[in-house]
């Protein structure tokens, strides 16, 4: 218990009679980014609305660094911080008068609020605007107020909703780098995304939910190789292929798509494939300009899993 | 740098619960009135209708000053005190920053009694300021001050409360709430002893206008100001009092059952 930062068992979210979330169980380790992905309407942000304490399970517990989420709710909440997927920060009060709304909620003395503020604003270049009213902030830059918002109180645990969705390739750049940053000073991070490519690169372990279940836990590196019977071979011919046919016959394929002048082949027996694929160019008098092995990226990984679970 | 010798978050520890909860409602009072209270619209709202209000009575109806006075600062007071409250969080909700208070370390309790207590301080500061110019007029003379100022900390915060308990339908569309406060607070008007004293209302109206709690504050004033009323001013206050429990408690029950509703 005392290296888990949340703790999840048996958590069950019936709307009506919708099951939103149906009796999942994990863990996310002290000093973590564990990703939670999954399709739109698969539970994922109810699930962390119910981690956050915003709204009750109908039956599980979640406990925050120990302390559970509704008997202790003042306590648990203390431990965390907030960034939703849309951005709900005051609009009509300054970045500055935000910062210190939140930090008064967080029970800090006056002086530490201040002094607070000022290393936020400045570490997420917000200081110059700290008195315009976030009405006339940009995307990028609520959200760069939203997370200073929850870095108020120094949490132990930060909740994070789609927190570069929509925003411009600078604003994704520095979040990403100051969640990095926070983690390395042991902040355990909860990161709710649809970005695959952003939990491949940032996450330690991801958990991969559908219709309100966890469909696997693991980390990004061990679902590729477990995947590994999806390797792609992208393959370019100096020439059209006059007959596709005879290319969809070769062994060992288990799909083949054709992306722009190259097909993408999909296999469970890349050597096989190869060979076959250099047999059919000498029988085609086709030259081979390029062919490239691709090991499946987490994207494809996320879509098996997800097509699996629906149809097992 | 941040967290690692920057600056420290310091953090009241357990024995300060409810002094902490408390600070943090008065924080969101100040967010408030900040956001809600002091803008151009409310103001004037909150300003210049008691004295329409006056001025229509007295060439609409010919009534008196001696009996419109206690009716305009209790009509104030009503309307203004629960003018912004039944808005709030609809709108919050509407807006998501709702969600955020929620997540953050203070009950619902005390986020709601932050939502009375702007409603609260807004109404009695404009009360007092009407009161000021209707005494910078000297039409205005106080019989007893100490049910004057009860009169008006109670009535405000009455119907402060009254104003939050309006917005329990779990809804994010403010003009929703608008209509469900109109469709309570006219009516509480006409049955409360505004326009004619309450002894010489219809029989049904007297039994419905024990049961309005402007009832009890215009009696109040009335008392507070000398001129004739009918219940002490003691009991006038009790019933306020009362009032007041019964719509916090009410709040507070239907606010909680409703707030995942709302998300």
């Amino acid at each position: 218990m005392g290296d888990i930062a949340i703790q999840v068992s048996n958590l069950t979210k019936l709307y009506g009679k919708t099951l939103a979330v149906d009796r999942i169980n994990f863990e996310v380790k002290k000093g973590e980014i564990f990703g939670f992905l999954g399709p739109n309407g698969a539970g994922k942000t109810t699930t962390q609305r119910i981690l956050t304490g915003i709204i009750k399970a109908n039956s599980g517990t979640v406990s925050i660094m120990g302390l559970n989420i509704e008997t202790e709710s003042f306590y648990a909440k203390r431990q965390i911080g907030v960034v939703p997927e849309i951005a709900n920060v005051y609009i009509d009060l300054s970045a500055w008068n935000n910062l210190m709304l939140i930090g008064s909620l967080y029970g800090l003395s006056k002086k530490n609020r201040i002094a607070k503020a000022e290393e936020l604003l400045k570490l997420f270049n917000l200081y110059e605007r700290k008195d315009e009213k976030t009405k006339t902030f940009s995307k990028g830059m609520k959200q760069r107020l939203l997370l200073a918002m929850a870095l108020m109180s120094e949490p132990k645990v930060l909740f994070l909703d789609e927190p570069t969705s929509g925003l411009d390739v600078q604003s994704c750049r520095l979040i990403r780098e100051k969640i990095l940053e926070f983690n390395r000073h042991d902040m355990s991070i909860f990161l709710t995304t649809h970005n695959i490519t952003e939990a491949d690169q940032m996450c330690n372990r991801v958990a991969i939910v559908n219709h309100g279940k966890i469909a696997v836990i693991d980390t990004p590196e061990k679902l590729k190789k477990e995947f590994q019977f999806m390797q792609v071979i992208e393959v370019l011919f100096n020439k059209e292929i006059q007959n596709k046919r005879e290319l969809e016959k070769m062994r060992g394929i288990s799909k083949i798509q054709k992306v722009n002048d190259k097909f993408k082949i999909y296999t469970d027996d890349t050597d096989c494939l190869i060979r076959e694929i250099i047999n059919f160019s000498h029988r085609e008098k086709l030259k081979i300009i390029s062919l490239n092995t691709l090991a499946p990226n987490l994207e494809e990984v996320f879509l098996k899993i997800v097509e699996e679970h629906k149809s097992g | 740098m941040f967290f690692f010798g920057g600056v420290k978050a310091k953090i009241m520890g357990k024995n300060n619960l409810f002094l902490t909860q408390l600070r943090s409602a008065c924080s969101i009072c100040k967010k408030d009135i900040l956001i809600y209270y002091l803008k151009s619209p409310v103001l004037i709202f909150s300003f210049v209708s008691p004295f329409f209000l006056l001025l229509a009575f007295i060439f609409g109806r010919n009534l008196s000053f001696d009996f419109l006075l206690p009716v305009v600062l209790g009509l104030s007071i009503f309307f203004t005190s629960s003018s912004v409250g039944p808005i709030i969080i609809p709108w919050e909700t509407r807006m998501r920053t709702l969600e955020k208070l929620v997540s953050c370390p203070i009950s619902l309790e005390f986020i709601l009694l932050g939502d009375i207590l702007a409603g609260f301080l807004y109404g009695v500061g404009v009360t007092l300021v009407i009161l000021m110019v209707f005494m910078g007029f000297s039409i205005l003379v106080i019989d007893n001050l100490f049910f004057l100022i009860l009169a008006i900390i109670l009535s405000n915060l009455c119907f402060s409360c009254l104003g939050i308990l309006i917005s329990i339908p779990p809804t994010d569309n403010p003009s929703n709430i608008m209509m469900l406060s109109n469709l309570v607070k006219f009516p509480l008007v006409f049955i409360s002893g505004v326009f004619m004293p309450v002894n010489q209302l219809p029989f049904l109206i007297r039994i419905l206008a024990k049961f309005s709690p402007l009832t009890y504050t215009v009696d109040l004033l009335r008392c507070s100001l000398g001129k004739e009323h009918i219940y002490s001013g003691f009991f006038s206050l009790l019933v306020i009092i009362v009032f007041i429990i019964i719509f916090f408690c009410l709040a507070i029950f239907f606010h909680k059952k409703n707030l995942s509703k709302r998300f």
